[in-house]
Parts: structure tokens; sequence; C-alpha cells
């Protein structure tokens, strides 16, 4: 079986659904880190039967705030002097700028270049997000 | 600095002012002649219009004012690629409370956050329209003496009528608004404002395919157009547009204390017949946006 060693120190982002590994490795920017960073395809889980998994090794200050949103099943454990001293499932963002886009044709952040693309989080319930300009729903679908 | 973007950016008490200096406007109009002496409103039209234009510039040259802008996206310099947001800035150094109507959906939101003027959204595609809602808000209050406990029927287009969208966001904030949705499956009103507003709120409404049926139980009648303009397609454009035309044999099935309401322009949901009957007040709310709008340049210029 692979082995990745385990953290001295850093963060590990546990039961990602399998297949979304990739996927935020992306869109938390993990590619720009200067550090070890390790994805881990199709480990096998109890709970889920398999799980994707992302090691973040040395630094412990990762802006993981869209987490919540991209994959709410996921738990982040913070590792120090090899210790496990804290673990959080994510909450669903605010808000969301630059990490989706309106799929509206009429909306002005279709329109022009350089406009943030912001939703934010309508209805926490349904994790339903909104675009702030047109206010369409985002979904993945179409 | 305040804008008005969206109908809510207003709370329900600033509303309240604003009506009531539009009503105080209407009843001595030349106690505001000179208000804005000295200022300067410009109109950002990049989408053609001319009641919503001309209402502005009306309204401030009532107040005392002057007026700068263009009428089309093609006279100005979108044509050349500028961004909305430059324009903004730049526009911004010409005046002091900027008007801009825009197709698409949320362009004065983003003009507001370069400008440094007051921005007012005249339109933005099938979005919003906030001064409009102050318009109607306005014909309500001073025709029925209320805003609340109105049982209103609003029907059309209720997918891209922007107008539509705005007054069921305003209304829900008052109590015992009924809703009744009255359009064609395809111009349904949209989810958002079925979800978030009206289930979200609790509030009574139900949607029906005909006029007929709703009439006896209006004190609100809020006719729409369907607006060419927003379809990509003309077949469905042709197919739906003649789906609700009130008559005179409609309006016989109306109450005594029934208004009709429009936004205008009209094409034939309206028949010219029913130009005639009291209870049809389109034209005074023509009037009234006049008033409200000068009441809003007043309010955002914060001018006493």
């Amino acid at each position: 079986m692979l082995k990745i060693d385990s953290l001295e120190k850093g963060i590990v982002i546990d039961h990602i659904t399998a297949g979304n590994g990739m996927k935020l490795y992306k869109l938390l920017n993990l590619d720009k880190l200067d550090c070890c960073v390790a994805v881990i395809k199709n480990a096998k889980s109890e709970k889920y039967g398999k799980k994707d998994i992302i090691k973040i090794d040395g630094i412990t200050c990762v802006d993981l705030d869209i987490l919540g949103f991209v994959d709410n099943n996921v738990t982040v454990c913070y590792i120090e002097n090899g210790e496990l001293i804290r673990k959080e499932r994510p909450s669903l963002p605010s808000k969301l700028t630059n990490v989706i886009k309106c799929k509206n044709p009429r909306c002005i952040s279709n329109a022009e270049e350089d406009i943030d693309h912001i939703f934010y989080l309508s209805d926490s319930e349904t994790h339903k997000y909104r675009c702030i300009y047109c206010e369409q729903e985002y979904t993945d679908n179409h | 600095m305040r804008h008005l973007i969206d109908p809510l950016d207003f709370t329900k008490e600033e509303i309240g002012k604003i009506l009531d200096l539009a009503e105080d406007i209407s009843e001595n109009t030349a106690a505001y002649a000179h208000k804005c002496d000295g200022k300067i409103l410009a109109t950002l039209f990049f989408e053609p219009s001319t009641r919503t234009r001309l209402s502005f510039e009306s309204a401030m040259m009532r107040l005392g004012g002057k007026v700068l802008g263009f009428s089309s996206a093609n006279s100005s310099s979108a044509a050349k690629g500028e961004s909305v947001g430059d324009t903004i800035r730049t526009v911004s150094c010409y005046s002091d409370i900027i008007a801009m109507r825009h197709n698409k959906e949320g362009a004065p939101l983003v003009g507001s956050k370069y400008a440094s003027v007051p921005v007012i959204n005249a339109g933005d595609g099938g979005h919003q329209h906030p001064t409009q809602t102050l318009t109607d808000l306005l014909t309500i209050k001073k025709e029925t003496g209320r805003l609340n406990n109105i049982t209103v029927g609003l029907c059309g287009d209720l997918k891209f009528g922007r107008t539509v969208h705005s007054l069921i966001k305003s209304l829900a904030r008052y109590e015992g608004i009924k809703f009744v949705l009255i359009s064609p499956e395809e111009l349904r009103v949209p989810d958002y404002i079925i979800e978030e507003v009206l289930v979200k709120g609790g509030h009574d409404f139900r949607e029906v395919r005909t006029i007929e049926e709703v009439m006896p139980e209006l004190d609100i009648l809020y006719m729409t157009r369907v607006q060419r303009e927003r379809f990509f397609n003309e077949e469905d454009y042709i197919r739906l547009k003649d789906s609700y035309i009130l008559t005179k044999e409609k309006m016989a099935l109306g109450k005594d204390s029934l208004r009709v309401l429009h936004p205008l322009p009209r094409v034939n949901e309206i028949a010219k017949e029913v130009d005639d009957d009291e209870r049809a007040v389109y034209f005074k709310q023509v009037q009234n946006g006049v008033y409200v709008r000068m009441a809003l340049i007043m309010t955002l210029l914060e001018i006493e």
C-alpha cells in the first residue's frame, strides 16, 4: 500500500469525497504553496468506501474558507509537534469570490472581463449560492 | 453616500419618508423648484428608454437642476469597449448624481462600486427597476390610501418583468399583502422570488393562468407587457405576446375600488377602451413617477 509519512506540523484535509481531491487542490491554490503537499486519491474509507485526502506539510495557516462550499463531508485536522491539536468541519462560507462563475448570459459578470465573480450564501439549509449581480442561483449541472 | 440599486436598499421607514416627500411635492411642486439649483444629474442609458429617462430628466429640471447624458450604448464610449466602471468613474467627475440603465443585470451595482456620487439603478436587464417600484408604491398609496392589506394581481411577463420582481420584494415588507401571480407557464415569476421572498417570508400567494378567475378579488391589477427584447427566440415571443389582453368585459368583473397599474409602455395588453375607465390609473402613475424621482434625487443628495 502507498505510504505517506505522518506530519510533524501541518494540515490534513480528510474525508474528501472521492474524486474531489484535485478539484480542491486547485481551488485552494495549493499549487502555489512552497511546501510539500500530497493528494491521495481513492484511499480506503470505512464510512464512504473510498475517499480523497490532502496533506499539507509544515504550515497550518492556509485559507480554507471555500472548503465547505466544495465538499461539506470533509474534516480538517491541524497537527503541531506530531499531535492533533484541532479538528474542524468547515462551515459554508457566506461569500465566494472568484471561485465559481455565473452562468446567466444576461449577467454583467459575463459581459466584462475585470469583474470579480461574487456569490453570496442565500440559504444555508439548502446550500444555495446566488450571484450578487443578477441573483441567479449557482448550479453545478448546466 | 447612498445608492439605490435594489428596491430593498432603503428600509420600509426610509421608503415611507420618500413617499411622503413625493406626495408633498405633488401638492406643492412650485415650492421645490429651486431645491437642486446648481446640481447636475447624469442619465446614462446604455439601453434605450423614453419614459424612465425623460422622467428622471423632468424630475431634475423641476427641481432646478440640469441634466446631461446619453440615451444608447452606441452613443457612449461603451461602443469603444469602455468598461462600466471606467464610464462611471468618468461621469462622477461631471455630475452630482447618476441614473443608469443597462441591459446587463447587475451593471448598476458594478457602477456603484466605482462611483464617487450616488448611483440610481434605472433598470438592469430583466432584474430590478427600483424607481418604477417607488412609482408603483406611491400610486398604490395615493389610490387606495394604504400599503397593507391589499390583494395584488401581477399579470403578464412575470419572468423577465423587472418591475414585477422589484414590486414583489418591496410589497412583501408590508402586512397583509396577498399576491396573485397571473402568467403563462413559460413566464412564471423566477424561482428565487418565489422561494426566497414569498415562501421564506410566509406570504399568501398563488399562481393562476387566467385573469378572469381572480378579477373579482383584486384591489390592484398590475399589468405588464411581454417584452420582445428579453427573448433570445422570436418564435417564443410571438407565441406568448398575446397571452393576456385586458378588455372592458374583463374590467366588468372587477370591484369598483380596483385600480389598474401598468409600468408602460403597453403594446396591446390593455385595450384602449379601458383607458376611459376611472379605475385605470396608469397615466397618473407616470405623473407620480416624476414626483417620486424628485423625492429620491433630493433624498440621495441629502437636500432638505
